[in-house]
C-alpha cells in the first residue's frame, strides 16, 4: 500500500496542508502579538478618520480635510488616468513601430529596429527618472515659458492647455453624441446585412462621421453655444487658467508609453509575420487590392495572434504605473504608503493595494478575453 | 517533320552577364530600400532630415561639447550660473561620473574592504564564463560549483567572517547590489518556478490548488507590492525581537515575485510536450520523479529558454524598484547622488548619471538577449513542429 500513488499524493496532501495550516497560525499568532505589542487596532474604521494631506494632482474634489477612504479614491482615478492615457499612446506607438520594422524601406526599418532595442533593454523607473529629473526639469521657469500653438505653454512646472468650459445646456452636445454614436452602430449592423442579403454596398464611414461630429454640433448650435475656451494667461509668477498636466504626470505617462509601446512593436510584429505569405497571394489572386486585402484577410488574422500577449503588456502597464511613487506622483502606491506611514495599517493598506489590483488585473483579462473570443478563429 | 541538326552541343557554361547598371551599385540599393514609392521617399526623407538634426545633437552632448575633467559642480556651470563655460552651453558632466565611479559601483562598502567585492566578481566571471561556452568541459563540476559553492563563498567574502571584517549590508550599493538581487533571483527562482509550475499541473488537487493561487496572486500584483509586503509586513510576521536584513527582504520578495513567473514560463513548456512523452515513459516503467528529470523537464526548458532569459532580464531590470524601499542599487545610487549631493548639482547632472546608469544596463540586458538567441539557434533541434 505504500507504493501505490494515489494513497502517497493523498499522505503528502495531508502532511502539506499540515505544514501550511501550522504555517499561517504561526504567522497570525506572530502578528497578533507585534500589532498589540505597538497599539494598532485592526480593522478598516481608520479609512473614516481625517487624512490632513494635500494632494496635488487629483481629479475629484478632495482637501486635506478628506477623510483616508477618499485620499484612496482619489489614488485609484489617478493610476486609472496615467494607465489609460499611457496604453492610448502605447498602442498606436508600438503599432507604428512594429509596422516599421516591417517596412521595405531601409532606414525606417533600422530605426524602428533601434528604437525596440534601446527602450526593451533599459529598466522602465530609469527612464522615468530621466524624463522628470533630466529633461522635464530642465525646461524654462514660468516668466520664460515656451510658447506652443493652440494658446498652450509648456515650463517646468508642467504643461498648460486651453480648456473647454461648459455652461448649463451643454448636455445637448453630449446627448447628441452619443445619439449618433448610436445611430452610426445601428447604421453599420444595417449596412453589412443589406450587403449580405443583397451585395449592395452603403457608404457607412462617411454617414458615421457626419452623425458623430454634425448632431454634437447641432446641439451645440441649439443650445446657443454654451461652451467657451479659457485660455492660460501668462503672468508673471505664474500661469493662471487652462488646464495644467503636471511634469509627475508627463514623465510617468512618456516612459511608461515610450517602454511598453517597444514590447507591443515587437507583439505586433511576430503577429504580422505569423500570417502566412499564402494568405496574401490569395487576396491578391481574388483580386482585392492591398489596402483592402490588408484590412479584410492579413489584420483579423494578425490580429488573433496580437490580442493575448498584448493583454499582458496592458497589464504591466498599469502594474508598472505603481512606479509613480519613485517621482511623486500621487498614484494609489504612492497615497497607500503616505497613509501606512501616518497610521501604520500595514496589513490593511497591502490587502487593499492588492484588491484594487487584482480587480483592475481581472477586469482588464476579461474585457481582453470577450474581444479574444470575439476575433478568435470561428470553425464552420 | 522537320529535321534537327544537332551538329553544335555547348560543352561549358555560358559566362554570366553583367547585371544591368540600374539594379546594381549604391545608386540602385537606395532607389530599391529608399524611395521605391512616393510615399516611401517622403518617409525616408522625413527620416533623414530627423537624424540630420538630432545625432549631432546627441554626439556634441556625449563627446564634443562635453566636461571630461573637474572637481566639482564648477567644471559643468556656464557663466551665468556660476562656471566658467559659455551661456547656453548644454553638455555631459563627465567627471561627475569617474568622481563618483567607486559609489556608482560599490555603495558605500568600505574602500579598503573592496578588494573582496571585486575578488567576487572575478570568481562570477571566472565560473560563469565557461559555463556559458559551449564547448567548456566539465560542465557538471562547473554547474555545482557555480550555483552550489559560489553563493557561499560569496556570502562570506561579502559579508565578513572567518577573519574578514564584517560589513552590514546596508553600506552595500551599486552594481554589486543589482548583481546580486539578480543572481540570488536567478538561482532561487529557476528551481521554485520549476517546482510550481509541476504544482500547478500537479494531479493533486490541493498542491494545484496551492499553485494556482500563488502564483497568480503574485502575478497580479506589481512588483512593488510584493517588496513592500517584504519589506513592511515581513517584520510583522515573526516573534518580537526577531530582526530581518533589508537586503534579505528584499531578496525574499525579489524571489518570489520572479518565481511566479518563472513557473508560468516553465508551465508553457511542459504543455508543448506531446503526450506520449509521458505515455512512453510510464511504459518504460520510470516513476514520476525519474521521468520528470530525465524525459520531461530536459525537453520542457530546452524549449522556453527564450521565455527563461526573458524572464531574467525583466528581473534584472526590476532590481531597480529596490530603490523605493530606500535601498541602493545602482540606479538607487545615481538617483542619491543627483538629487542628494550639492557638491555635483549641476543642470547636467541628472542626465550624464542617467545616461550612464542607462547604458550599463543596456549593456548588461542586451548581452543577455543575444545570447538567449545563440543558445536558441544552437539547441535548436529541428525536432520543432
Amino acid at each position: 500500500m505504500i507504493y501505490d500513488p494515489r494513497v502517497r499524493g493523498i499522505v503528502f496532501q495531508i502532511i502539506l496542508v499540515a505544514l501550511l495550516a501550522a504555517g499561517i497560525w504561526w504567522i497570525v499568532d506572530n502578528t497578533i502579538e507585534n500589532l498589540r505589542r505597538s497599539n494598532i487596532t485592526t480593522g478598516f474604521a481608520f479609512l473614516r478618520g481625517r487624512a490632513g494631506f494635500d494632494i496635488s494632482d487629483r481629479l475629484i474634489e478632495y482637501s486635506s480635510d478628506s477623510s483616508y477612504g477618499r485620499a484612496l479614491i482619489v489614488g485609484v482615478l489617478n493610476t486609472a488616468a496615467v494607465a489609460a492615457a499611457g496604453i492610448v499612446t502605447a498602442t498606436i506607438l508600438g503599432f507604428l513601430v512594429g509596422v516599421g520594422r516591417l517596412s521595405n524601406n531601409w532606414l525606417i526599418r533600422k530605426l524602428a529596429t533601434a528604437y525596440v532595442e534601446l527602450f526593451r533593454n533599459i529598466p522602465p523607473l530609469l527612464v522615468i527618472l530621466f524624463w522628470y529629473q533630466g529633461v522635464l526639469a530642465l525646461l524654462p521657469s514660468v516668466r520664460d515659458s515656451v510658447s506652443l500653438p493652440l494658446g498652450s505653454y509648456l515650463n517646468n512646472r508642467g504643461f498648460y492647455l486651453p480648456r473647454f468650459v461648459w455652461e448649463p445646456g451643454s448636455w445637448l452636445i453630449f446627448a447628441g453624441f452619443v445619439v449618433g454614436l448610436a445611430l452610426s452602430w445601428y447604421l453599420a449592423r444595417r449596412a453589412r446585412m443589406r450587403q449580405m442579403a443583397t451585395g449592395q454596398q452603403f457608404p457607412v464611414l462617411l454617414t458615421s462621421i457626419a452623425l458623430v461630429v454634425g448632431l454634437p454640433l447641432l446641439g451645440f448650435l441649439a443650445a446657443g453655444m454654451p461652451v467657451s475656451v479659457d485660455f492660460p494667461q501668462k503672468g508673471t509668477f505664474n500661469l493662471t487658467g487652462g488646464m495644467n498636466v503636471k511634469p509627475e504626470f508627463l514623465s510617468l505617462y512618456l516612459a511608461l508609453s515610450f517602454y511598453t509601446a517597444a514590447f507591443i512593436a515587437e507583439i505586433v510584429r511576430a503577429g504580422i509575420m505569423g500570417v502566412p505569405r499564402g494568405q496574401t497571394e490569395a487576396y491578391s489572386a481574388l483580386g482585392l487590392r492591398s489596402n483592402l486585402g490588408l484590412r479584410l484577410v492579413v489584420i483579423p488574422q494578425a490580429m488573433r495572434i496580437i490580442i493575448p500577449p498584448l493583454t499582458s503588456q496592458y497589464l504591466n502597464l498599469t502594474k508598472n504605473s505603481s512606479l509613480a511613487v519613485a517621482i511623486g506622483y500621487p498614484d494609489l502606491y504612492a497615497i497607500g504608503g503616505t497613509i501606512l506611514n501616518q497610521t501604520g495599517q500595514a496589513i490593511e493598506v497591502v490587502v487593499i493595494f492588492m484588491v484594487v489590483y487584482l480587480s483592475i488585473s481581472i477586469l482588464t483579462s476579461l474585457l481582453m478575453n470577450w474581444f479574444n473570443t470575439k476575433m478568435a478563429l470561428k470553425e464552420r | 517533320m522537320q529535321e534537327h541538326d544537332m551538329s553544335w552541343v555547348r560543352t561549358e557554361m555560358a559566362l554570366a552577364q553583367a547585371a544591368p547598371r540600374s539594379q546594381v551599385g549604391f545608386g540602385a540599393w537606395v532607389r530599391k530600400n529608399l524611395f521605391s514609392t512616393p510615399f516611401d521617399a517622403a518617409l525616408s526623407l522625413l527620416a533623414i532630415l530627423a537624424l540630420a538634426w538630432s545625432v549631432p545633437h546627441i554626439l556634441n552632448w556625449l563627446f564634443l561639447d562635453a566636461v571630461w575633467t573637474g572637481a566639482d559642480r564648477t567644471a559643468c556651470l556656464t557663466t551665468e550660473q556660476g562656471g566658467q563655460l559659455p551661456a547656453g552651453w548644454s553638455g555631459a558632466c563627465w567627471p561627475f561620473v569617474s568622481g563618483r565611479f567607486g559609489q556608482f559601483m560599490f555603495g558605500r562598502y568600505p574602500l579598503e574592504e573592496r578588494w573582496r567585492v571585486i575578488l567576487t566578481g572575478i570568481l562570477f566571471i571566472v565560473l560563469l564564463a565557461p559555463l556559458l561556452i559551449p564547448k567548456a568541459p566539465y560542465k557538471g563540476l562547473n554547474a555545482i560549483l557555480f550555483f552550489g559553492v559560489f553563493p557561499f563563498v560569496a556570502f562570506f567574502l561579502l559579508v565578513g567572517g572567518f577573519g574578514l571584517r564584517y560589513v552590514e549590508t546596508p553600506l552595500w550599493g551599486g552594481l554589486m547590489v543589482t548583481l546580486v538581487i539578480s543572481y540570488v533571483g536567478i538561482v532561487v527562482s529557476l528551481p521554485l518556478g520549476i517546482l510550481l509550475a509541476m504544482g500547478r499541473r500537479s494531479k493533486m488537487p490541493i498542491v494545484k490548488l496551492l499553485s494556482v493561487i500563488f502564483i497568480e496572486a503574485v502575478r497580479g500584483v506589481p512588483l512593488v507590492t510584493v517588496l513592500f509586503m517584504a519589506s513592511f509586513m515581513l517584520p510583522l510576521f515573526v516573534p518580537p525581537g526577531m530582526t530581518f536584513d533589508k537586503l534579505l527582504r528584499a531578496l525574499i520578495g525579489v524571489a518570489l515575485f520572479a518565481s511566479a513567473y518563472m513557473a508560468e514560463v516553465v508551465r508553457g513548456g511542459l504543455q508543448a510536450i506531446p503526450k506520449g512523452q509521458y505515455e512512453g515513459a510510464d511504459s518504460l516503467g520510470l516513476g514520476y520523479w525519474q521521468k520528470t528529470t530525465f524525459i520531461i523537464m530536459p525537453q520542457a526548458l530546452k524549449l522556453v529558454i527564450p521565455g527563461i532569459v526573458n524572464t531574467f532580464i525583466g528581473m534584472f531590470k526590476d532590481t531597480t524598484l529596490v530603490l523605493i524601499i530606500s535601498m541602493f542599487d545602482l540606479l538607487g545610487v545615481v538617483k542619491q547622488n543627483i538629487s542628494g549631493d550639492p557638491t555635483w548639482a549641476t543642470p547636467q547632472t541628472a542626465k550624464t548619471g542617467y545616461v550612464f546608469a542607462a547604458a550599463i544596463f543596456w549593456v548588461f540586458c542586451f548581452g543577455m538577449s543575444r545570447y538567449s538567441q545563440y543558445m536558441e539557434r544552437r539547441l535548436d533541434t529541428g525536432h520543432k513542429r
